[in-house]
């Protein structure tokens, strides 16, 4: 599986990551380099092979529904950068 | 050319849980903003999610009531997109491995049964609340909301018209809220709906290409909504344009959908398995604790309505709605000692529609399942006629008072002293003699006069059919 220019550049974008010009190229020839070596891996036969969800072998712990966490807002607003009227406030963003 | 609609539905219902999916905080509505929201549901760096246990349990009540099955194998895995109310940049949700499989709901729509199939439902976390309007062109952001457990419930593309839709997502909220699960109320968005409508000429296979409709808060506005999609696809069609796959939003006071994200940014979310949490395992001794606790399902307590009490099937739909209004019908039965069927009608007729016209539920109601009892009883043992039972009623409904206390004191009791209404009888045959001769002539319908004069006369308290039994007799003399 190899990459194009134009998939770099739309995964940049949905991981809003800004990325020079002059390094597409470089980039594609990475991250292809990265998903042949995939493409190299699922020459293995894993018929027999669950899908791995997480590399630790154990379940997930459960916690009971209970309130455990207090207000604390007033220290989680004093280190955001602008907040007001109880609200965080971030740049205008409009679908 | 003759189309075909094809509907499926994704509904998001608010699980009823005391914390959050992930953290400790409340999930309360309505507080001060951001007072709810901790390091985790704001996703600072370094805190870790733990799973609420509730949020399962609750989960596994739904699996079980739609008859799926449920996943001994769950996955939580991060769907990514950006967006202001999402702080982590990612919402953790279940992709590849949902918690609940395949069910199904059973719907009822113009008399017939219909069983619509339910593909999934997923645990997940809900976002925070964006407020557009006036911070200098900023966006506030209030996340209290972040973090709320949703079970995400999709079905199957079943649905052939909008009214089909309606009855679907009004059986699951009846549903959610008859377990417990969800509060179900849809204006603080405990129960919320996104309709997937395509169209394709009827006889067809394949599906035609279908648009979203997102967030659609009411009833009312799901069928105006998609009977305005449905409209919209096949006017575009048959003007030789094609239906996009897009997302649109329906815009309740213009009643039209509008798109809301082009294609060129169709969200690609990049699922993939969250390493933060582990598979949730569930296991055997854990299902069936939960299946003890089960309530009786209503499709169950349906059937034993109609079996036990012989009820027709329209009541026992009714009382079988909801627990509350199921277990008002069954105490004032068993108070009453009275006939099912006359117990049940009182309770889907007069009742109903008082309450309806007050705007109240069954669990608010004035008169206690013991106080309509009371009125069942002297109803059933003959103290007083069905049409005096509706007077007392509505001094049951504006009262404290019993429905004995009410009787003895308006002077209700039914007559049923022969005596008493002969002499009544007698009256009236002597002071309509007319009648009498077009009676005796043959003409029955004279009788309803007599009985009318009888009753008035008595102030509707004469047993009726005593009054009849002594009126045939005196008018054949």
């Amino acid at each position: 599986m190899s990459l194009t220019a134009n998939d770099v550049t739309q995964i940049a974008h949905l991981a809003r990551l800004g990325i020079d010009k002059q390094d597409i190229v470089s980039y594609t020839k990475d991250l292809s380099g990265i998903l042949d070596l995939m493409t190299q891996m699922s020459e293995l036969n894993t018929d027999n092979v669950d899908p791995m969800a997480h590399p630790m072998d154990q379940a997930q712990r459960l916690r009971a529904d209970s309130i455990s966490e207090p207000d604390n807002r007033e220290k989680f607003m004093s280190i955001a950068p602008q907040a007001e009227a109880g609200l965080y406030l971030v740049p205008k963003v409009i679908e | 050319m003759e189309w075909e609609t094809v509907i499926g539905l994704e509904i998001h219902t608010q699980l009823a849980t005391q914390s959050k999916i992930f953290s400790g905080a409340s999930t309360a509505y309505g507080a001060e903003p951001n007072t709810q929201a901790c390091a985790v549901d704001l996703g600072l760096p370094g805190v870790l999610p733990v799973l609420n246990e509730e949020a399962v349990r609750l989960a596994v009540i739904f699996g079980m009531a739609i008859e799926a099955n449920i996943e001994p194998y769950s996955v939580f895995a991060r769907k990514n997109y950006f967006y202001p109310d999402l702080p982590k940049g990612y919402q953790i949700s279940q992709m590849d491995h949902p918690i609940v499989g395949q069910g199904h709901l059973d719907i009822e729509v113009d008399g017939e049964t219909k069983r619509i199939g339910i593909t999934r439902a997923h645990l997940e976390e809900d976002a925070g609340k964006s407020l557009h309007e006036s911070f200098h062109g900023l966006t506030g952001i209030d996340l209290n909301r972040a973090g709320t457990p949703l079970l995400e419930i999709v079905s199957e593309p079943d649905m052939r018209s909008a009214k089909e839709a309606v009855a679907y997502m009004r059986k699951l909220h009846e549903l959610v809220r008859y377990l417990g699960i969800c509060d179900g109320n849809m204006q603080e968005g405990s129960f919320r709906c996104d309709a997937n409508v395509s169209v394709r000429p009827k006889g067809q296979q394949a599906f035609g290409t279908r648009a979203e409709i997102k967030n659609i808060n009411s009833f009312k506005f799901v069928e105006k909504a998609i009977n305005h999609e449905i409209e919209r696809q096949i006017e575009l069609i048959e003007n030789g344009g094609k239906v996009v796959q897009e997302t649109r939003l329906y815009d309740s006071v213009k009643d039209e959908t509008r798109s809301m994200r082009s294609k060129e940014e169709a969200n690609d979310y990049r699922y993939f398995p969250d390493p933060d949490l582990l598979p949730v395992l569930i296991d055997e001794s854990f299902k069936s604790q939960i299946k003890a606790s089960l309530p009786e399902l209503p499709q169950a307590k349906k059937h034993r309505f109609k079996t036990d009490y012989q009820l027709d099937d329209e009541s026992a739909t009714i009382l079988t709605t909801s627990r509350p209004l199921a277990d008002y019908f069954e105490s004032t039965l068993k108070t009453s000692k009275s006939e099912p069927k006359l117990c049940a009608n009182w309770i889907t007729g007069d009742l109903s529609a008082a309450l309806n016209k007050a705007g109240l539920e069954i669990t608010d109601s004035p008169i206690s399942d013991e106080r309509l009892a009371g009125l069942l009883t002297r109803i059933s043992d003959n103290t007083i006629s069905g049409k005096i039972a509706k007077q007392v009623f509505d001094l049951l409904w504006q009262s404290i008072a019993t429905a004995d206390e009410i009787i003895a004191e308006q002077g209700l009791k039914q007559i049923t002293d022969t005596g008493a209404i002969e002499a009544i009888i007698d009256k009236i045959i002597a002071d309509n003699q007319g009648q009498v001769e077009q009676y005796r002539s043959g003409k029955d319908k004279v009788f309803a006069f007599f009985v009318g004069q009888v009753m008035k006369e008595m102030k509707g308290k004469a047993n009726p059919a005593e009054v009849n039994k002594l009126l045939k007799t005196k008018l054949q003399a």
